[in-house]
């Protein structure tokens, strides 16, 4: 005990010498190790690289540079929490874990310490609903958003009607792969289509048992909400009982090249969901030269341009865009985390400041309020085309069907908020 | 010259069997309980408290309770983290259950369900030992894990099959919930350890903690000396499970609030709480500590170390902590089986004979 009392002591000073300066600090609660790097470090690596590039070209946002400060978290709720903790007291501004688990356990936290939380395409559905959830924002798309785009282009691909179809869903067993389960039960009653749920646990090298299971159903389609390791393995096993890859789609996590590159040309014809499509952004080039080319490229610098690169990007440019919008609004250069909540509450994008940005067609037209956190909710299906490893868009964005989703969103984030005693309003 | 036991004269039977027969070692003690209590509560920021001390606090109950049945009783289990579910569970369903009643009755609770559980599970000790009994507690691990995915009652139905600790209050101060202050975070856990280590303390000097003694060094000679086996192992059980329970509770209602059954409570929480007290010293209360608190602050003195200090990169320093916890991990079983509270004893021999060793 008293050991540990002066190894504290020690610790502690070496905490007070990296003081704070003032500049705009994002944190980046990446994950480099672990089953989950493969998908942690491109996002991770886009998500920085895009503020050094607003530091090298812009000198920041509005005049204030950014300095991004990254922790580890292998994608482990702990050392999310201990991530957490280590960098809000720097003046963070806004909090992107890329991890379910570790927005449930940030929710509360970032809420009673007033700083703003943009799970992008993860996380808490419920949270959409910005009256219940001043504080948490998942724009543009969630996962609610997404198994309603799945079904609605399976709905297109099979003329209106999936009438005594079935589809399986093959899911991450824990707080990410259960979310969309509600909404595919409430399609499946709606659409006439058999939902059978087949469950992967953590970390998802293990699915010989499931994919058995679906080569003696023999499901029309499979739905897949896998992350990490698990869509590699998925696609292999897949590829391995010959079920068709045309018929297999991963949501938007399950569907990155490293996720089909290891299985070869099996994999050819699977299927994802995005809601970044992969093409040739002027932004990255600027990247390359101003960046990369620079010797500041985070991680090895070898995951330009791929899916989740560009998916961390895009983040960053939603999360400098609020930031400059909190500028705007406010006046000052050098914001609050309370004024960036703001920026983001306000926030709108446009195609044009998308073209403008060097990133068009990268995302959908959204503008937030503070009723609606979510956004568009649009997604587009993409096929992998392995002879020439790309991922090719198939469709636009697709709308979710709303009128399933509001009423689950409501219901849900109601009983958050009679669970915690919120009364829901706005700031 | 301050620590020996010459001068200080026992005059009863009592006084000669304390805890601490050494006059250095009582005032020690009470300095750091002195310390503990009113000190650090006033120094404790939300870092401290959500990094270092309340995982400490947490892992070293934990800890205690599996040194009672694999330190003290001779019985491996590899289901630490199953029944840390448990006491997480019991008392999510106690909270949202009977929100009125008080917290830390919920917790005690939680901790007698994992004691009834645990000693279910205990109950194939009866009839295999060692790695045959590591494999059927490891069946109770995956088992509960699964349950507590499974079956939607026990996380009310919820769409994401999390549990989420709601606000609850001791003596008008919120000790769980997002607005609780690192100080009664870290007084709530500091209170539970106390009273967990001076029950086990006292548990492991009476005739329980002798029969389990008796069973972990040779149970047919115990048997034939009169210790009933049933008895013994399964109160080791019991009590085992009723610290784990009441650390699970900790760990999901003041530690982090809300828990999902596979991330938190996985096997990795059983090798954990296992190295801990291989580490610390099996069959030592203050080994249960030591190991905590070296599994605990050792990957975050190494992050600052690294990433803080020297700048390095985060994925580097990731890597290297699991390089140097294992590297650390078989130096001492190699160097010092008994671990860091054999150090701790031998340190002590020589305080006695310093300044003239023999």
């Amino acid at each position: 005990m008293k050991m540990k009392t002066l190894a504290a002591m020690a610790l502690a000073g070496s905490m007070a010498a990296g003081t704070a300066m003032a500049d705009l600090v994002i944190p980046d609660l990446s994950y480099r190790t672990g089953p989950y790097a493969a998908g942690g470090t491109p996002f991770s690596d886009g998500y920085q690289d895009y503020f050094a590039l607003l530091n090298a070209r812009d000198g920041g946002i509005g005049g204030e540079a950014v300095r991004v400060i990254e922790c580890e978290t292998a994608y482990n709720t702990e050392r999310g929490v201990e991530c957490y903790e280590a960098t809000k007291g720097e003046g963070a501004l806004i909090y992107q874990p890329l991890s379910t688990g570790i927005t449930y356990q940030l929710i509360p936290r970032a809420t009673a310490d007033n700083i703003p939380l943009h799970t992008m395409g993860y996380g808490r559905t419920s949270a959409a609903n910005g009256e219940v959830f001043n504080w948490v924002f998942n724009y543009p798309a969630n996962y609610w958003d997404a198994a309603s785009v799945a079904v609605n282009y399976l709905l297109d691909e099979n003329g209106g009607s999936l009438d005594g179809k079935t589809i399986a869903l093959v899911y991450h067993n824990s707080a990410y792969g259960k979310e969309p389960i509600r909404t595919l039960e409430e399609l499946s009653a709606m659409h006439g289509f058999t939902l059978t749920q087949l469950a992967v646990d953590h970390p998802g090298q293990e699915q010989k048992s499931q994919w058995l299971q679906i080569r003696r159903e023999r499901p029309d389609y499979v739905l897949m909400w896998g992350w990490g390791v698990m869509n590699q393995v998925a696609v292999q096993e897949a590829a391995n009982i010959g079920f068709p890859m045309e018929n297999f789609i991963g949501n938007w996590w399950a569907g990155a090249e490293h996720d089909v590159t290891p299985a070869g040309m099996a994999a050819n014809g699977y299927k994802s969901l995005n809601m970044n499509p992969v093409i040739d952004y002027p932004v990255l080039a600027e990247i390359q030269s101003l960046v990369h080319d620079a010797g500041n490229a985070a991680g090895d610098g070898s995951h330009l341009g791929s899916v989740l690169y560009v998916r961390g990007m895009y983040a960053a440019m939603l999360a400098a865009e609020a930031i400059a919008k909190a500028q705007e609004i406010h006046g000052v250069a050098n914001v609050t985390p309370a004024m960036v909540r703001d920026g983001m509450e306000a926030l709108e994008i446009t195609n044009a400041r998308m073209t403008e940005l060097g990133m068009e067609g990268i995302g959908p037209e959204f503008a937030v309020t503070c009723q609606n956190h979510g956004g568009a909710g649009q997604g587009l299906v993409q096929q992998w085309n392995a002879s020439s490893g790309v991922w090719e868009p198939l469709t636009g964005f697709i709308s979710p069907d709303a009128s399933v989703i509001a009423p689950l969103v409501a219901e849900d984030s109601a009983a958050f908020a009679a669970e915690s005693g919120i009364t829901p309003g706005c700031l | 010259m301050l620590y020996r036991e010459a001068g200080d004269f026992k005059t009863s039977y009592q006084a000669d069997s304390q805890t601490f027969p050494i006059a250095f070692d009582r005032w020690r003690y009470w300095a750091v309980l002195v310390i503990a209590f009113c000190v650090v509560p006033f120094f404790v920021n939300a870092y401290w408290a959500n990094a270092i001390l309340v995982p400490f606090l947490i892992y070293a109950i934990a800890a205690i309770g599996l040194n009672i049945l694999t330190g003290y009783c001779g019985q491996v289990s590899l289901g630490t983290g199953g029944f840390m579910a448990v006491g997480a569970y019991a008392c999510y369903k106690l909270m949202t259950s009977f929100p009125d009643v008080s917290i830390v009755i919920h917790i005690i609770l939680a901790g007698g369900i994992t004691a009834a559980v645990g000693a279910t599970f205990g109950l194939p000790s009866l009839r295999i030992k060692g790695f045959y009994l590591a494999v059927a507690t490891l069946a109770a691990q995956f088992f509960l894990v699964w349950m507590f995915n499974k079956v939607a009652w026990f996380y009310n139905y919820s769409a994401s099959g999390q549990i989420t600790a709601p606000e609850r209050f001791v003596a008008g101060v919120a000790v769980t919930g997002p607005n609780t202050a690192p100080w009664a975070q870290y007084m709530i856990c500091l209170v539970f350890l106390t009273v967990c280590a001076l029950i086990a303390r006292n548990l492991t000097r009476g005739t329980i903690g002798r029969s389990w003694m008796a069973i972990r060094d040779m149970d047919i000679a115990a048997e034939i000396i009169g210790v009933n086996p049933l008895k013994a192992k399964l109160t080791a059980f019991a009590v085992s499970s009723f610290f784990i329970g009441i650390s699970g509770a900790l760990f999901f209602a003041v530690y982090l609030g809300a828990v999902e059954v596979g991330e938190a409570f996985g096997i990795q929480k059983s090798f954990l709480v296992l190295f801990m007290i291989i580490i610390g010293g099996l069959g030592s209360l203050f080994g249960s500590f030591a190991g905590a608190a070296f599994l605990v602050l050792l990957p975050v003195a190494l992050k600052v170390i690294g990433v803080d200090v020297l700048g390095w990169p985060t994925d580097l320093v990731a890597h290297l902590q699991l390089v140097i916890v294992g590297g650390l991990i078989m130096f001492f079983l190699i160097k010092e089986p008994h671990g860091l509270a054999q150090l701790w004893r031998l340190a002590k021999e020589k305080l006695r004979l310093w300044p003239f060793p023999y």
